[in-house]
């Protein structure tokens, strides 16, 4: 047991700070009139996730590990924790208008936005497994009860608990899946787990641990076959809380199962074990997204689908080269970046746009929106054609990085796949674009004046979504770092 | 900063900064539509510089600029014209200003974002001619796609969402196929850039192994295949030309098809010349059924709109079959052909739109005897129809005599078939230029039809000049093409006796083809 020191507390700070105006939210929540709206404690949240944001930038000057190694700071957790903190910034700024239209006046909502958040930058950061179970929990019963927020509604209900029983299910193989990797390797810690199962002799045990922990991280990405809870999930929860949802707690997923197989099962033996399950699940999940989402009608379920399709591209990621300047980790984090800014920006639209009970999500209500509200129609054409990978968005790049490193690994029939697969990906999100420009206005929704929080936070996810296809150098400059680091 | 090599990038982008320009403005649609054409006349005026200041004399990439854009992958801003490019970069230029002119008064619905399109759309366009790294090459390809399924799907006719969704997948499905290749050249090149790649190849650098030359070559087929179309994969063209506005048809017809040809000589035939030699017989074969079938088709349309869009299947067959005869005068006449189609076909576009102005319909029938309440009107329909069918004097004479000759010194069958189709052309254009002007008058409201105004007159002017210039000065246009194609085309194919020639005189052909290759590769990188 190592001493802890001030640099530990300074290596959690973006935690603590998030804890911090947490709490505060919900001690000024009882404060405000009942039926007042909420605004007031979306500004604190907002003021709580810049500083955190800043403090993640500030971190870059104590990385290295606290607590025992059980946290380690990095180029890896700094990408995540800034990515994380971004994505919610922009959803606490697409919440306020959402919030005041739906007619929810809970102060827990950002508390429990905040609360998800800090287990979210955790899961990227921990380098225990039992800590980042606990991470993943925080993480996760925040999303469960923020999925159930439209209480007046049953689907939200619904896809609350929905969410919650499998989503304690899934957990659960990932709990077993620590507990047998504790059984054959006698250690918790990633790095010790390495050494271990690089040593051999480990038994049939840590592949079973490896494939039960693939199980609880595959229901928290919405790979297939572990996706057919996420269009339900989607199409009830609220709309700004599914675009966090399909973005951060999957980022930080994501960092969770990079570390596990790349930086803790990247023995050859261990490799060629796990290959074939992300390949196939990989493989499934592009299809099985695409097709789905090929007749889908309504806007939610549509992304619902799309993002279990996006899933299965970065887990093509997964089966590139772990090192080289052209690696698979640094495709699969810039993935996660670039699909995060196109996604939630698509999630802001949808949550304006929603109206009252969010009656106005089908493909229907978005007839006409070209000349109802011309920009809006302009910024979502531009995430859907990142989400198909249109060049000059960061959608393009992001599928670029990630089949170039699939064919680095000579993995052309995956790659021809997932090629065939944005092929009809393209149809789907071009509806989205046809309905909007070439259908006459047919709702009887009302056009509303688009409010300066939502505007604002639109407008970063175009810029990211553009700023990525355009000079994605700088971001996948730091993300081949993160790679480095996470693989050090 | 010379004008030299900050030209090329002016053209390629004041057309999309002056369409953000238009974004700006108030929406009054007729300063939108002044503005849109002064924004396209400057890009032809500047774009004027280029020929006046090619040098002919010299192999290679012109007035090239080269600059770092993105490090990983190693993505160049690098454009450039060779005597290829060069005319198809002024034929964008010079069709854009005619289709803002015929667009005045047909589009009133969303002006501002209908030019606005239109000028993103020739920005996309010229970066696809002007583009000499394959990445930055893809990426104005795809980027003509938006502007163009927009034009249709907002601004066409009753089918217009079909047609528009119907273009767009079949290109970018298409394209697909390219961006794998051009990834595949990357990984064993390290580089985008076109004259690498390609002296890379030569020297087999590169290598090879396997079926991996047939699969680039497909790779890249199928995408320009598409564009061109090649039958069988045409039937998206008659749909979106039918469904375009009139503005939309030209460009189609006029640039966008040229992109699959240029695309043809410039990826297919000088990267894989063994190949493409290999798989000739079935493309030309295809070529040859694109010519007749076009023309049957284009027969027995009742719809000029459709007619004229089948009529341009026929001609682009020749275009493919003169590329792929690897004679130095088929593939001249082929590129000479992309740019008489562009004009030709293009101002057929903007005759059958004028009259859709006035009548709401493209049904052939509806019409006859025109040509007594619309004289100039009919008179232009009458030169463009003679320089469409290839009357000597005429510019459509010259590309489509070229073509057949190239065609007749590969293989004397290909000519005889192919020649069938001028006689072929000859019959539908007449005839429906006869059914259309000729006779009495047979619908009544016909009498009352205006003739051409004066602004649609400025718009039919230059195409006329233009189609009688090339027929008679063929040389202002050639001496810059003729060179660019024999660095094109490989050493070798400069007909059979050439070939043959070398042959005896080296021993062996492929050695000294490729060193030569090199040689004029590295003096034009400078």
């Amino acid at each position: 047991m190592n001493p802890i020191t001030g640099a530990d507390y300074v290596r959690i700070l973006p935690e603590i700070i998030l804890t911090a105006f947490g709490i505060a939210v919900m001690v000024a929540d009882p404060l405000l009139a009942p039926k007042s709206s909420r605004k007031p404690l979306g500004v604190l949240a907002l003021i709580g996730s810049i500083a955190a944001a800043m403090a993640t930038v500030w971190q870059s000057n104590f990385t290295g590990d606290a607590f025992s190694h059980m946290i380690a700071v990095n180029s890896f957790s700094i990408f995540f924790h800034l990515l994380i903190a971004l994505i919610v910034i922009v959803v606490i700024l697409a919440s306020y208008e959402y919030l005041d239209v739906q007619h929810i006046n809970l102060g827990e909502y950002y508390g429990l936005i905040l609360f998800g958040a800090v287990g979210m930058m955790l899961m990227s950061s921990a380098t225990e497994l039992v800590l980042i179970f606990i991470a993943l929990e925080i993480s996760s019963i925040a999303t469960y009860v923020l999925a159930g927020f439209r209480r007046k509604f049953a689907s939200s209900s619904e896809s609350s608990l929905k969410y919650f029983l499998l989503g304690s299910f899934a957990t659960a193989f990932f709990l077993y899946g620590i507990a047998l990797m504790f059984g054959a390797t006698g250690s918790t810690n990633i790095t010790e787990i390495a050494t271990a199962l690089r040593g051999g002799n480990t038994g049939v045990l840590a592949y079973v641990a490896i494939a039960l922990m693939f199980v609880g991280i595959g229901f928290k990405i919405a790979a297939a076959p572990f996706h057919v809870w996420t269009p339900d999930v989607y199409e009830g929860a609220p709309a700004p809380i599914v675009g966090l949802m399909s973005t951060a707690p999957k980022a930080a997923a994501f960092a969770v199962l990079l570390r596990i197989l790349f930086a803790a099962a990247s023995a050859d033996a261990f490799h060629s074990a796990w290959f074939w399950l992300v390949w196939v699940s990989a493989a499934l999940s592009m299809t099985l997204g695409n097709v789905g989402a090929l007749v889908q009608n309504n806007m939610k379920r549509l992304l619902a689908y799309s993002s279990i399709a996006h899933a299965g591209y970065l887990l093509v990621a997964f089966l590139g080269p772990a090192t080289g300047p052209e690696n698979g980790i640094s495709a699969a984090i810039f993935y996660t970046a670039s699909y995060a800014a196109m996604n939630v920006g698509a999630f802001c639209i949808v949550s304006h746009l929603a109206g009252d009970g969010e009656r106005y999500v089908t493909l229907d209500d978005y007839a006409g929106l070209s000349q109802r509200s011309p920009w809006l129609a302009a910024m979502l054409s531009i995430f859907m054609l990142s989400l198909i990978g249109i060049p000059l968005t960061g959608g393009f790049f992001a599928k670029y990085y990630v089949f170039n490193a699939a064919l680095h690994a000579n993995l052309v029939g995956l790659t021809v796949i997932g090629m065939i697969n944005s092929a009809i990906a393209a149809y789907y999100y071009l509806r989205v674009i046809v309905v909007m420009y070439m259908q006459e206005s047919k709702t009887d929704a009302p056009v509303l004046p688009v409010p300066a929080s939502l505007g604002v936070a639109v407008i970063l996810s175009a810029a990211a979504t553009l700023y990525l296809g355009i000079w994605p150098q700088r971001v996948l400059d730091y993300a081949v770092r993160s790679a480095h680091d996470l693989m050090r | 900063m010379t004008m030299d090599n900050t030209i090329l990038t002016l053209v390629a982008f004041v057309p999309l900064a002056g369409a953000l320009l238009l974004l700006l403005f108030p929406r009054n649609d007729n300063a939108i539509r002044w503005g849109a054409l002064a924004i396209s006349l400057l890009t032809f005026v500047l774009s004027l510089h280029l020929p006046f200041h090619f040098d002919n004399s010299k192999v290679g990439f012109q007035f090239s600029v080269d600059h770092s854009w993105i490090g990983s992958p190693n993505i160049r801003y690098h454009l450039g014209v060779d005597g290829i490019s060069l005319w198809l970069v002024l034929l964008t230029t010079f069709l854009v200003p005619l289709s803002v002119l015929i667009s005045w008064h047909s589009v009133h619905d969303r002006v501002k974002e209908f030019f606005a399109l239109l000028l993103v759309l020739e920005t996309a366009m010229l970066g696809v001619f002007l583009s000499l790294d394959m990445f930055l090459f893809y990426v104005f390809w795809e980027a003509t796609l938006i502007p163009m399924a927009l034009l249709i799907g907002i601004w066409g006719h009753e089918r217009r969402v079909y047609a528009a969704v119907k273009f767009f997948l079949y290109t970018m499905v298409a394209s697909v196929f390219m961006l794998a290749a051009i990834i595949w050249l990357y990984v064993h090149a390290g580089s985008f850039d076109y004259a690498t790649i390609r002296t890379k190849l030569a020297t087999g650098e590169i290598a090879l192994g396997g079926n991996a030359a047939l699969w680039l070559f497909l790779g890249f087929f199928i995408a320009f295949a598409v564009k061109v179309p090649i039958f069988p994969l045409h039937t998206w063209l008659p749909d979106a030309h039918v469904e375009a506005p009139t503005a939309g048809s030209v460009l189609l017809a006029g640039v966008l098809l040229k992109m699959g040809t240029y695309g043809l000589l410039r990826f297919n035939v000088a990267l894989f010349p063994d190949e493409a030699r290999r798989h000739a017989p079935w493309i030309v074969a295809l070529a040859i059924i694109g010519i007749i079938y076009g023309a049957l088709v284009a027969m027995v349309q009742p719809n000029l709109k459709k007619l004229i869009a089948y009529s341009s299947v026929s001609h682009l067959g020749f275009c493919v079959l003169g590329i792929f005869t690897f004679t130095a005068m088929g593939t001249d006449g082929a590129v000479y052909q992309m740019l008489n189609h562009g004009v030709s076909t293009g101002a057929l576009f903007m005759l059958a739109g004028m009259l859709y102005e006035r009548r709401h319909t493209y049904e052939i029938s509806e019409f006859g005897g025109l040509a007594t309440p619309m004289p100039i009107y009919a008179t232009f329909f009458l030169l463009i129809t003679l320089s469409s069918i290839g009357l000597p004097l005429l510019n459509g004479f010259v590309g489509e005599f070229l073509v057949l000759n190239g065609a007749f010194q590969a293989k004397a069958l290909f000519g005889v078939l192919a020649a069938t189709g001028v006689i072929w052309s000859a019959c539908y254009m007449l005839w429906m230029y006869q059914r259309v002007f000729y006779g009495q008058v047979t619908v009544p409201v016909n009498n009352t039809l205006p003739d051409a105004n004066l602004r649609e007159r400025i718009a039919l002017w230059p195409t006329v000049v233009f189609a009688l210039v090339m027929g008679v000065a063929s040389s202002l246009w050639m001496n810059a093409i003729d060179p660019a194609v024999r660095a094109a085309i490989p050493p070798a194919a400069h007909g059979m006796e050439a070939a043959q020639k070398q042959a005896a005189a080296s021993g062996h052909s492929r050695p000294d083809a490729v060193r030569n290759e090199k040689k004029s590769f590295e003096v034009s990188s400078r």
